[in-house]
């Protein structure tokens, strides 16, 4: 190999807390040569973030200590000055970060902020600096560069930020971009796309690329070497095709164990717990299949027909409707008990609306739903919060839907204060025996949330939403946010608990490879309405509408073996679904292609670039 | 990534014994330094007014022109003013009426405050805008022909139902508590929206709560940590409110020595008996720092993410 680029050695970090000193990079090292993709892959905590801001010197100088060696171009950056260290920044390493939202300043328009770049590195003139921003958003395929160089942030989608991002970070043409989770908060497809747009651009300015990710179907796609970090450390590291093949460190194999992979459950028909890999020593504990849950015989327990939810723009004065978003049209669907019904789609598609929609959390325009046969529509308020304790909720973020200023043993016994169905004495025990058995143990009662991991706050909610003994849970993307270890612990805690209590799951989710590791039955929703639905296996095997198959082929797969060609995906966003006042929803006809497997016919609009993408 | 905000020991940190809520709030309170010197600061103050006539029972309209605006002295600690009446005795007597209109009027303005906030907060419909437009006329009435208005319209009437005292004491509480809930509400209304579409109100509402439950249990103390600072800084706005009124002879009666009076009296003399505005500046001063203070430390002993 070249001498490399970035040649870190030894790297440590120390944060004070408290008065102490807590070191949380205990020595890594890694390079990074030229031309080159390393991918820093570790789970939150890991350390795989310090490093990358250790590396720019970007940490807080007073509370932080920061040792080892790292040099850049044969430079050493940690003694370097501040002036030398701003020119490195910006002019020679480049940084984007994973929160698109929050990176561009909302009140100057985008053409203005590359301009700004240009003009502080490369020494432009303000003309010659917004002809560079026009070329730059052109390279990083923005339709229609000239027209949206002029506008303001809030007028991008989460994936056209992304891009803007890149394009200022290639401004000055850097030799090294480090890539903060550049990702994570975008929808696959849109993933798909920008992971693309990297490796292409890659090519054409020669950068070398530190990619600092979670997602191991992301590594596979587009690194050439990984580094997998665990507690502050390097635990292995090597080309990527071999650590994928063959693990060397106990560690990685339990990473890669948890790690759900698209296709893995061809040829089964149900749901399959994610194996356990002991971390230390690298050993396979047994895997219990799933049985049979499902309970097809009897009358479903949730039956929704027709279900249609649409919100209001207003404005004006008197704040006349101007425009509707048909956030849910016409759903229909049923889960029979012990059934997982999926509800995929990305975000905007109205699959988080509808989950609400059916327990009432949002009033829905038109439509109904049986629960256990009874019409939750036409309950009056009071009924509907006795009926309620039937259909429970998980949620996406277990921080956020737990109240910081409630104990969690208070928490989970509320439902069943609020319902008056035990004393505050009863509820207590209660509580301790539902967080024994999603297993945390009974002596945690008395803490607060801050003071638990995500994924074990999640268990909280859980056991929160166990409390009312319900027989249908809606999980509303119950473990996107969480670390893949614990993410596939809490999957098999979700299976564990439907085969005891014979839950129904109604899971709202992204992420199509947990999807189809636990579902039964899948729906794919589309700018509000379901396009395709049926048994898993044949939604995932034989997947009949465009846009299922779209997102099925953006799906990253954790294999570097089977790492797709550059698939020129088009460089479309997902289309919004407001709507005129006046517009009335067409009618759908539907075809059935197998037993259980019904497809939403198609027009002539998916004919244009997402048929070609399917044909590519 | 698991969504974390705060920093903080996870559960794997070594476990503390478990305590009883209020125990452990009074733990996190003590940890405020400032805040427990504040208390004793504003127990000696109050104790003061309350007791400090047994101690020195000194009548505070002994006239003696040979003792005219002395400074401090072993007869008259805090001195004399201009007819030699001794200031001690008369701040004693004066910081009752101060305090308890500080107390009262805060208590009365953060109540309006908070019901109207939270009414508004809570509804989706046209009581919100409603309550708003109501807070903004508040705001832009001009103070004081108010104030004269409504002290020429119901002097009378309220001297004669709680007597002379009284009937001033209720008035100037209504009119503070009645013209500063404003800020208070705009606070509570703020927090309510945001609170009320938290995932953890949502939650509750999914298991059955009624919107009762959720403002008593969820949202109200969440919101609870601003309304606290505000509440204390009205504290010192009514005190200082109520000298503003005295001063224009529309509070209480001159010969009543509240420290806003004090003060007002003494302007004339600052030259020659700087102590005479000192004292009562010092006592009110330190009454608004004390509640500041201990208002900071109930926020952060009320919010359990705070490690402490």
């Amino acid at each position: 190999m070249a001498d490399p680029v970035l040649s870190v050695r030894d790297l440590t970090a120390s944060f004070r807390t408290e008065g102490r000193w807590r070191e949380v990079l205990h020595g890594v090292s890694f390079d990074v040569g030229p031309r080159e993709t390393v991918a820093l892959v570790g789970e939150s905590g890991s350390g795989k973030s310090v490093s990358a801001m250790a590396i720019l010197r970007l940490l807080p100088r007073d509370s932080c200590r920061v040792g080892g060696s790292v040099r850049f171009d044969g430079r050493e950056l940690l003694s370097a000055s501040d002036a030398e260290m701003r020119r490195v920044r910006g002019d020679s390493v480049a940084m984007i970060f994973q929160e698109p939202m929050t990176s561009l300043n909302p009140v100057l328009t985008i053409g203005f902020q590359i301009a700004e770049a240009l003009i502080q590195h490369r020494g432009l003139s303000r003309s010659a600096a917004e002809a560079e921003a026009l070329r730059l958003l052109d390279k990083v395929r923005i339709p229609a560069a000239r027209t949206r160089l002029h506008e303001y942030p809030h007028r991008f989608s989460g994936g056209m930020r992304q891009r803007v991002m890149i394009a200022m970070a290639l401004a000055c043409r850097p030799k090294l971009l480090i890539a903060d989770e550049p990702t994570t908060a975008l929808d696959v497809t849109i993933q798909a796309q920008i992971l693309d747009l990297i490796k292409s651009l890659q090519d054409d300015e020669g950068m070398s690329v530190l990619f600092i990710t979670h997602d191991m179907g992301v590594v596979a796609e587009i690194a050439d070497r990984t580094v997998v970090v665990y507690r502050g450390r390097a635990v292995e590291a090597g080309p990527t095709a071999r650590i994928f093949d063959a693990p060397a460190e106990p560690y990685t194999r339990a990473l890669l164990a948890a790690v759900p992979r698209l296709g893995a459950m061809a040829g089964r028909s149900r749901p399959l717990r994610f194996p356990v890999v002991d971390r230390d020593t690298g050993a396979e504990g047994a895997m219990p299949e799933t049985p049979d849950t499902v309970r097809a015989a009897e009358r479903p327990v949730l039956e929704v027909r027709d279900l249609t939810t649409r919100f209001d723009i207003r404005s004006g004065l008197f704040g006349r409707v101007t425009g509707r978003i048909h956030a849910v049209e016409r759903v229909s669907f049923s889960v029979a008990a012990g059934e997982t019904l999926a509800l995929v789609g990305e975000s905007g598609c109205g699959k988080s609306t509808t989950g609400r929609s059916i327990l009432r959390l949002i009033e829905p325009l038109s439509g109904s739903v049986l629960l256990d046969g009874e019409d939750v529509m036409a309950l009056d308020p009071k009924a509907l919060r006795v009926r309620r304790q039937r259909m429970q909720m998980i949620f996406q973020d277990p921080f956020a839907s737990l109240d910081p200023r409630m104990s969690v043993g208070a928490a989970v016994a509320e439902p069943l204060l609020i319902n008056r169905l035990a004393t505050r004495r009863e509820a207590r025990q209660r509580a301790e025996d539902l967080l024994a058995k999603v297993g945390l143990s009974p002596e945690t009662a008395n803490r607060f949330p801050h003071e638990f991991s995500g994924g074990q706050r999640q268990r909280i909610c859980i056991a929160r939403a166990l409390a009312l003994k319900p027989r249908l849970i809606v999980a509303d993307e119950a473990v996107s946010a969480l670390d893949v270890s614990v993410k596939a612990q809490v999957v098999n805690l979700m299976l564990d608990l439907q085969a005891d209590m014979g839950l129904a799951y109604l899971m709202i989710s992204h992420d199509m490879a947990v999807v189809e590791r636990m579902s039964h039955r899948v729906a794919v929703m589309y700018l509000g309405e379901i396009v395709e639905i049926g048994p898993r296996a044949a939604v995932f095997g034989d997947p009949q509408h465009p846009y299922t198959r779209k997102l099925l082929a953006a799906v990253p797969v954790p294999d570097p073996a089977r790492r797709r060609d550059r698939h020129g995906l088009a460089d479309d966003e997902i289309r919004s679904p407001i709507r005129a006042p006046d517009h009335v929803a067409p009618e759908r006809h539907y075809r059935e292609v197998s037993p259980g497997h019904v497809v939403q016919l198609w027009g002539a609009d998916w004919a244009g670039p997402a048929a070609r993408d399917v044909a590519a | 990534m698991a969504g974390s905000t705060l920093a903080s020991p996870s559960v794997e940190a070594p476990p503390r014994a478990p305590a009883s809520p209020g125990r452990e709030t009074w733990r996190r309170f003590r940890r405020h330094r400032l805040a427990l010197a504040s208390v004793a600061v504003l127990a000696v103050l109050v104790m003061g007014v309350l007791v400090g006539g047994l101690v020195w029972p000194v009548a505070i309209d002994d006239i003696d022109f040979a003792a005219q605006l002395q400074g401090p002295s072993w007869d008259h600690p805090f001195g004399t003013d201009d007819l030699g009446q001794d200031l001690l005795a008369r701040m004693i007597s004066g910081g009752r009426i101060s305090l308890a209109v500080g107390f009262v009027a805060m208590a009365v303005a953060s109540v309006i405050g908070i019901v109207v906030g939270a009414l508004a907060g809570m509804s989706r419909r046209l009581l919100d805008p409603a309550l708003m437009w109501l807070t903004d006329l508040f705001l832009s009435l001009p103070q004081l022909p108010l104030l004269l208005l409504v002290i020429y319209l119901f002097r009378d009437t309220l001297k004669a139902v709680f007597g002379v005292q009284g009937g001033v004491f209720v008035m100037i509480v209504a009119v503070i508590g009645g013209l500063r809930w404003m800020p208070v509400a705009r606070l509570v209304r703020a927090q309510f929206l945001t609170l009320r579409e938290k995932e953890f109100v949502e939650a509750a509402r999914s298991q059955g709560a009624t919107t009762g439950h959720l403002v008593r249990r969820h949202i109200l103390p969440n919101a609870l940590g601003p309304v606290i600072v505000a509440a204390s800084i009205e504290v010192s706005a009514a005190i200082i409110a109520e000298s503003t009124l005295s001063f224009l002879g529309l509070g209480f009666p001159p010969d009543i020595p509240t420290w806003g009076r004090l003060l007002f009296d003494a302007k004339d003399h600052l030259d020659v008996a700087p102590h005479w505005a000192l004292f009562p500046g010092a006592a009110i001063f330190l009454t608004v720092l004390s509640i500041n203070f201990i208002g900071d430390g109930l926020r952060d002993a009320l919010d359990p993410r705070r490690v402490l």
